[in-house]
Formats: C-alpha cells, structure tokens, sequence
C-alpha cells in the first residue's frame, strides 16, 4: 500500500541536477521519498541533449531506493520536451514532472507517449505517471482540470516563475503565495491527488526552512521539493507525528478493525465519533510514523 | 545498417566521476580505437575498453577514433557520454 | 613467513635488523629494559645559544652515518629541516638517516638530499607528496626501506633503544637562553610539542631551533633546559600558513555528514555515550564531523564526558570549554582555536607521544578511550584498515596514532566512503596493513555499516537498529553492483622492491610496502 504512486509517501523530492554524475551517483543516500532528476531548468540548452541521455542511463543502471522523477523540458513551449520523452521514457522512471503546465492539452500530450511507450514495452498501463507543476497565473486558473486528468496522480507549485508572473518576490511570511498554495490544495483535494509544496532555496535559513515546511504541512500539503540532503531530514522531522498522534490513530484503527470483524455500526474512540476520513486519516497518520523509522508495531501492543 | 559518423563531436565534461569523450570519423575498415586516460586505468582500464567498444558499435558505428579523458566516471555516464558525443557526431 | 594478519613477509629484509613478526594485537610482552639517557656534564654559567645551524653541526659533532631527528608540529609549513639538510649536505656530511616523526609534503626537497647520498634511510609516521611517490617508484634511491611506525611506536622504539637518535633538531616556537621551551606562544605557535618530548629526552644531543628567543623564563615548558644542548635563533622556523590552519570547521559535504551522523547513532545505541565517557576523533572530514552530532545527542541527554585525546581541533577545544568534558589531552594541536585552548583552559593538558600511545609503558593514555572514531584510505573484508598507500600502491599517508587508538579504545570506529571515484573502498585485502581488523569495530560508509562479527556484543546491542547494518561482504557487493570489482593492481614481489616496512605499534612487522608495477 506504501508503494502505490497515488498514495505512497511523498514528504520529500529532491531536485538532482541531471547532468551531474557526481550528484547522481550519491542522490539515493540521503532518503528522500522521492529523486527529481532535473533536465529542465538546471541545464543550459545547449546541454539538453547530454543530461538526457545521462539520467535514462543513470535510470536504467542504477537501482534506487527512492521513487524516480524526472523533470522534462515543456513539451509545446521548448523544443526539447518531446525528445526527453523519448530518451527518458524507455528508462522507465516512476514519473514524468511536467514543469509550467497551463492547460490540460499538456498533459494529455505527455500521456499519449507514455501510453505508446508503455504499450511498446508490455509495461501495465499506469506504470509512468505524472506529477504536474503550476508556475504561472494561467496554469493555476486552469488548476482544477489539470488535477482531474487520470495521469495527474499529484500536483506541485512552482514558486519561482509563478512569482515572476506576479512581479513580486518571495517573502519570509509566504504571503504572495498564499493564495496559490491554497487554490492549488483545494484542487488536489478536488481530484483526490497529492499536492506537494515549493522549493525554499536558501539552505542555509534552516529556521525559515522549518517554518515554511510547518506551514505547508499544516496547510495539508503532502510533501515539500527540496533542494539539498539537509533539507531531508528537518522535512521528516516535521513530518512525523508525534506520540500523541500516533496513539490515537492506532486507536482509531483498531476501533475500525473492530467494527468490521464484530459487525458494529457506530465507532468511537475516547469518546468521539468515528466515520471513514478520520480512518484515513489516522492510516495516513501510522503511515507517516512508520517511514520516519518509529516502531508502530511496538507502539500498537502498548497500547 | 552501419552508420558513418559526420565530424568530430564532444560530450561530457571534466568534473569528478565525469568524462570527456570526443568521438571523430575514421576511414572505413579502420575498427574502433579507443585512447583511454583515466586515475582508474589499473583497476578499470580493460572494462572501460570493452564498455566503449561494445557502445559504439551498439549505436551502430564500426569506423571510430574515441578518446576519453575519465575522471572516475561509473560505467553508466561512460555510455550515456558516448552516445551522446556520437549524436552529436552526426548532426 | 606469513605474519598473523596473513602478510607474507620476508625472513630477512636487506637492512633491517628487526625480524620480529606480528603475531597479534597483544602478543608481545616486553621483559628488557629501555634505552639509558647520554650523560653529559653542563658547565656553570656558559651560553647555548650559536650564531648558526652550521655552528651546531659542528658542535654536535655530526657525522657520516648518524641519525638525526624533528619534529612534525610544523606540519606542512616546516622550514627547519630544509634548513638543516642544506647545512649537512654543503658539509659534505653523508649517508644520514632522517628520523622525523612525520614527513608533509613540504619535505619533497629531500629527493635531492637521496639522490646524492646525503640521506641514506627514512624512519617517519609517514611518506607523502612528490617524496613518497619518488620512493614507491624507486626503492633503491635509500640503502634499506623506510621504517614506518605509528607514534606510539616511535616513542615505544625511542625508549627502548630501537630508535636511537643522534642529534634532534628540535623546531621551538619559543625559548629562553637556557632552552625551557614552549609551543604555546611565538609567530610559529603550534601547541602541543607532544612529539618533540621524546626525541629531547633521548637523542644524545639536543639542538633547538627557534624564531623567538626570549630573556624571561618560560614557564610552563615542554621541553626543560636539562635535556637542551644548543639553541640556534634563525628568523623563521616556519610558514604560518602551513603550521596550522586557522579554525578547522566542520565539513559541508552531505555524504561526509550522513556518515558522521551514523558514528554518532552507533555510539549511542551502543550506550557509549553516557557520562564519564572518553573519545577520540580523528582530524579528517566524516570523523570530526561527528562531533557535530555528539555534541547534539550530549547536549539533549545531557551527558558530560570524562576526556578527549587528540589530535586536538577547535571542535572540540569548543566542547571542552563549553564544558561536554572535563578535560583534553593533547599530543597535536591543529588549529588556532585549540593552541589558543591549550594556553587558556588549565583542562586543556599536554602530554607527550609517550604518555598518548606508546604501548610499552605502563598506561598510555590510549588504553582508557572508550571510543575512536578514524577514517581510512580503505579497508578490507576482514577489517585491516590501510592509511599509507593508495589504491595504486602508492605512498601518500601516514600511520599517525591510528592503531595506537584502535588497540586501546573499546569502541572503533571506522568511518570511509563506500566509493571514491570509482573505486571501491572495501577491498578483499588492503592494499597494506596498518591497523589490523582484530582491533577494528564498525566500519561505516554512506550506504550501510557493517560490524566486526568478532564482536557479538556489539551485533546483539544494534540488533533492533534502524541504522542499515549488513555484512561486510554484502557492503562489498552493494559497491560492485554500482562500479564493477577492479582488478588487484600488480607488485613487485623482487625483495630489492621494498619500499617500507609497516611496523605494528610493538615493533613487530606489520607488512611490507613493495613497488607496484605500473
């Protein structure tokens, strides 16, 4: 179950510069959810051709614990996304970004080669999926449909050209993205996918960082992009639950057990209605404490 | 079908656990020559002349001079450097 | 003859009298006594001090054939041996053999000083730079391969006779007229003279170098007047640049970091880290990173140690201050931050290589460690751990106080990266031995940790851990999976190659350095 890509952990993606073998070889060691090897903006155009043959055969060669992204070039607005497709797509990453997406046209462009290449390769339809990113006004006023296509299995903001668009900058209390964070959460939700926040690109503003990924995380986001290893763990961290939590989610799902071996009708756990999204929730919970490394069996016979 | 690479082409760069592969036409019947510099030649040289090799003749190409400058670069960016030099080869 | 970390050594080496083999970290007991001090009678009221290093040599008497001794607390800002092989060698003196606790790369000049016959034979901690590769590709510039030892087992050789030293030319960065010297203080301050001790307690004269004479007495002193011959004033001893770096900080590299973090959640798990604990920390990247992650768990458990042993860096001269220890014995001191320690905080101690590591005593102070953390060059799938060649043969580290702390802490802890390049670092035999495995704990890289089975303790303590600990055959293969397995590169097994003898801390041979052939 932690492994299906529409509800696998997502806490983290780490940007991975795809013409950098250096960073490649080490992306896998610091335990980030999920690897997003870059091809788009990290790479000067006249090196497209060399970072996308470098991260296929990175793909293909090595084995890597964390799910694989790939951040493809835009598929109508450059002339290099179409050929990333087809070098990338053979090397079967778990994912393909799709940056500055506005329309779903796009995104129905990216499917249809997935879909032949999956076809040409036997591979089970859904085997690729994408994870869009808004980075502009137009993109996010054409959110909602975005996040309903059958591909989009999660959705991510892009803040550095959306600000541009904006013509305004970031700020330490978040306030210019306010407003797209939440419209970008609301469709997720909408369309029952994952959301995942921006970068926050000063690695040495540890305190920033810890107060943005708190924000975000009680906005609802699933996940943060991040940009260096020691961004990781601050993301987990704040991405644990804590004891209390864990104990009443535990509860929770032993309630519900309950109910359905004993046939009950109506749950409770201390004293306060049960019903199917606070279920999820608490899996969601136990999840979340599992990956940080905590002992939930251990936990569950304690209590 | 045996392809003949057009002109001289590069791919890679001279950073750690990188490459520096420079791919250009030899005449026919020449075969691939390979010239290797690399910190790794006593533990990987003969491996990385057989990865080279097999590449480029993989991609199609029996006629080439290719001279690599390595930097430790594992066995996949050798071939993904390669591959690329010679596309570039033939553009 | 095969040793006991299965090293094939030669029954006799041309020009080493020591056929001694390794049998074991602890197999030899000494029944002897040591080497006697020269006597010699100072006279009332008569000046040490000389116009120049050329006056010294002739006072001293040097001649062919002799063995002369330094320090390396100038690390690679020394200029007094240069100054002193250009005496000898403008003096027609010949066939000396260099004693010097350690060799930088600013000694590269001696290549000239082989090539001419003026130096015949090298004892040090180490061989690197352009020297150490001159001598990997040419064994038969010196008359016999160098002696390599540990500095617990320089000072052990010193005492007991082994090692006998002529002349020390010993660098001061300060000293009075009757030659109390310090390193505390001066342009060329170093700290510690923990090295110097044992060459001034034995060498049959004493020569000090300083480039800050001064009238006062100085007190306290490393160095006491009573074992001090001459003194030569020249105007710098050494390069401050090269002498010790400003404040030594913690690495940057993520991965370097990431091992760090795992020594540190060993050592917790293990329940090392608990009060009164001791530890030493090697000075390279991942082994004083950990101290970053120490210091973290102390403070959140509120732990206080009982000491620290260096190798001292202001990492740690921080910690002492800040009061995680109650005190720090200091046989090197890297930085300025720590020189400045060891002048200030009264806990801060100096002690001599002796008094750190020399096994023939009756306690250095290595026996009480309850952890070390070190690096390595690489390691192999039964532990030995290689810091003097790299992974074509070459020389290019040193011994230092590696296996002396290995031997003594109860807790060691390797920390090396998987992959260098692309070489993998567990190999199925080191390249040579330094530190055997027997005395090898941990080893921890980027990718997983794999645990001395020998030590069934340790395996039982972290066997709920999260830390991704597997075999250390396993971790092999993880390396293979990502870069291949290399070929073993080829050595000269003619016992004219030689090029050194890698003694264990006790004397007894370790292993052999032999020529590759490439």
């Amino acid at each position: 179950m932690m492994n299906d890509p529409k509800t696998r952990l997502r806490r983290t993606m780490m940007f991975v510069p795809g013409n950098s073998p250096k960073m490649i070889n080490s992306a896998d060691i610091y335990g980030a959810d999920s690897l997003m090897f870059d091809v788009e903006d990290a790479i000067a155009v006249t090196e497209k051709d060399t970072a996308r043959y470098l991260v296929a055969n990175a793909l293909k060669t090595l084995k890597f614990h964390s799910e694989t992204v790939v951040r493809i070039n835009h598929p109508t607005q450059t002339p290099f996304g179409i050929d990333d497709l087809k070098v990338i797509l053979p090397a079967k990453p778990d994912m393909i970004r799709l940056p500055k997406v506005e329309d779903v046209s796009e995104v129905e462009l990216v499917t249809g080669e997935i879909e032949r290449v999956e076809k040409e390769n036997g591979w089970p339809e859904g085997t690729i999926n994408i994870i869009g990113a808004i980075e502009s006004v137009k993109g996010l006023y054409n959110v909602r449909e975005i996040c309903r296509h059958p591909r989009l299995i999660a959705i991510a903001l892009g803040a550095e050209d959306f600000i541009a668009n904006l013509k305004t900058q970031r700020t330490k209390t978040g306030i210019e993205l306010y407003y797209a964070r939440s419209q970008i959460l609301m469709a997720a939700r909408d369309a029952e996918i994952q959301c995942m926040d921006t970068v926050f690109s000063d690695v040495r503003d540890m305190e920033g960082f810890e107060r943005e990924v708190t924000n975000s995380r009680d906005m609802g986001f699933d996940g943060k992009s991040v940009i260096h290893p020691k961004q990781i763990t601050e993301v987990h961290r704040i991405y644990t639950p804590d004891d209390k939590q864990l104990t009443h989610a535990l509860k929770v799902l032993a309630a519900f057990d309950d109910s359905l071996k004993n046939h009950k009708g109506v749950l409770a756990v201390d004293g306060k209605m049960i019903d199917g999204p606070i279920v999820v929730r608490a899996q969601r919970i136990v999840d979340q404490a599992k990956a940080a490394g905590i002992d939930v069996e251990k936990k569950r016979e304690e209590i | 079908m045996i392809k003949v690479l057009k002109k001289t082409a590069q791919a890679g760069f001279e950073e750690k656990n990188d490459l520096i592969v420079e791919v250009s036409p030899l005449q026919a019947e020449s075969g691939i020559i390979i010239e290797l510099q690399s910190p790794v030649k006593n533990q990987y040289g003969s491996h990385i002349e057989t990865l080279i090799k097999d590449t480029v003749a993989a991609e199609g190409f029996s006629d080439v001079q290719v001279n690599v400058s390595d930097k430790g670069a594992w066995d996949y960016t050798i071939k993904a450097r390669i591959i690329a030099a010679l596309e570039r080869g033939m553009a | 003859m095969k040793n006991a970390v299965g090293r094939e050594i030669p029954a006799h080496i041309s020009g080493i009298s020591n056929t001694r083999l390794y049998e074991g970290t602890s197999a030899y007991t000494p029944a002897h006594t040591g080497a006697g001090k020269k006597l010699r009678a100072g006279k009332p009221h008569t000046d040490k001090i000389l116009k120049s290093i050329d006056e010294a040599i002739e006072k001293t008497g040097l001649k062919n054939g002799q063995t002369i001794s330094f320090h390396h607390h100038l690390r690679n800002g020394d200029y007094v041996m240069k100054m002193v092989m250009e005496c000898i060698a403008a003096k027609g003196i010949k066939d000396i053999t260099i004693a010097s606790s350690s060799l930088s790369p600013c000694h590269d000049f001696l290549i000239d000083y082989i090539r001419d016959g003026t130096v015949t034979a090298l004892e040090s901690s180490g061989l690197r730079g352009q020297l150490g590769k001159y001598l990997t590709k040419n064994p038969g510039a010196l008359k016999k391969p160098t002696i390599i030892r540990s500095h617990g087992g320089r000072a052990r050789a010193i005492e007991a006779g082994e090692l006998h030293i002529d002349t020390a030319f010993m660098a001061a960065p300060t000293c009075d007229r009757q030659g109390n010297a310090t390193g505390r203080i001066g342009k060329s301050a170093f700290g510690s003279m923990g090295y110097a001790m044992i060459d001034a307690a034995y060498a049959d004269k004493v020569v000090l170098i300083t480039d800050n004479l001064v009238n006062d007495p100085v007190y306290p002193y490393s160095i006491p007047q009573t074992q001090v011959d001459y003194i030569v004033p020249v105007e710098a001893i050494g390069d401050p640049e090269g002498i010790a770096s400003g404040a030594i900080r913690i690495t940057k590299s993520p991965t370097q970091l990431l091992i760090a973090e795992y020594a540190a959640e060993v050592m917790d798990e293990t329940g090392v880290l608990k009060d009164g604990f001791s530890m030493q920390m090697g000075s390279g990247g991942a082994s004083l990173a950990a101290a970053k992650f120490i210091r973290e768990k102390m403070e959140d458990q509120n732990i206080t140690g009982s000491f620290g042993i260096g190798g001292i860096t202001g990492i740690f001269a921080d910690m002492l201050k800040d009061g995680l220890f109650k005190a720090c014995y200091d046989a090197q001191t890297f930085d300025t931050t720590a020189v400045k320690s060891l002048s200030e905080n009264p806990n801060h101690i100096e002690i001599s290589a002796s008094f750190y590591a020399n096994p023939w005593n009756a306690g250095p102070i290595v026996n009480d460690l309850d952890v070390v953390i070190l690096s390595a060059t690489e390691v192999d799938l039964d532990f030995n751990v290689n810091v003097i060649t790299d992974s074509n043969g070459i020389c290019m580290g040193a011994s230092g106080g590696h296996s002396d702390t290995a031997a003594g802490a109860a807790l060691t802890i390797i920390v090396v990266p998987l992959i260098r390049g692309r070489l993998p670092m567990i190999r199925n035999h080191v390249q040579n031995v330094v530190t055997p495995g027997d005395d090898v704990d941990v080893i921890i890289t980027e990718r997983g940790l794999a645990i001395n089975p020998k030590r069934t303790d340790l395996i039982e303590k972290l066997k709920d851990s999260k830390l991704p600990i597997m075999k250390i055959e396993d971790l092999q293969q993880l390396a293979y999976a990502f870069v291949g397995k290399p070929e073993e590169i080829k050595l000269s097994d003619d016992d004219r190659d030689i090029v050194a003898v890698v003694e264990y801390r006790d004397g007894s041979i370790l292993d052999v350095i032999r020529k590759p052939l490439v």
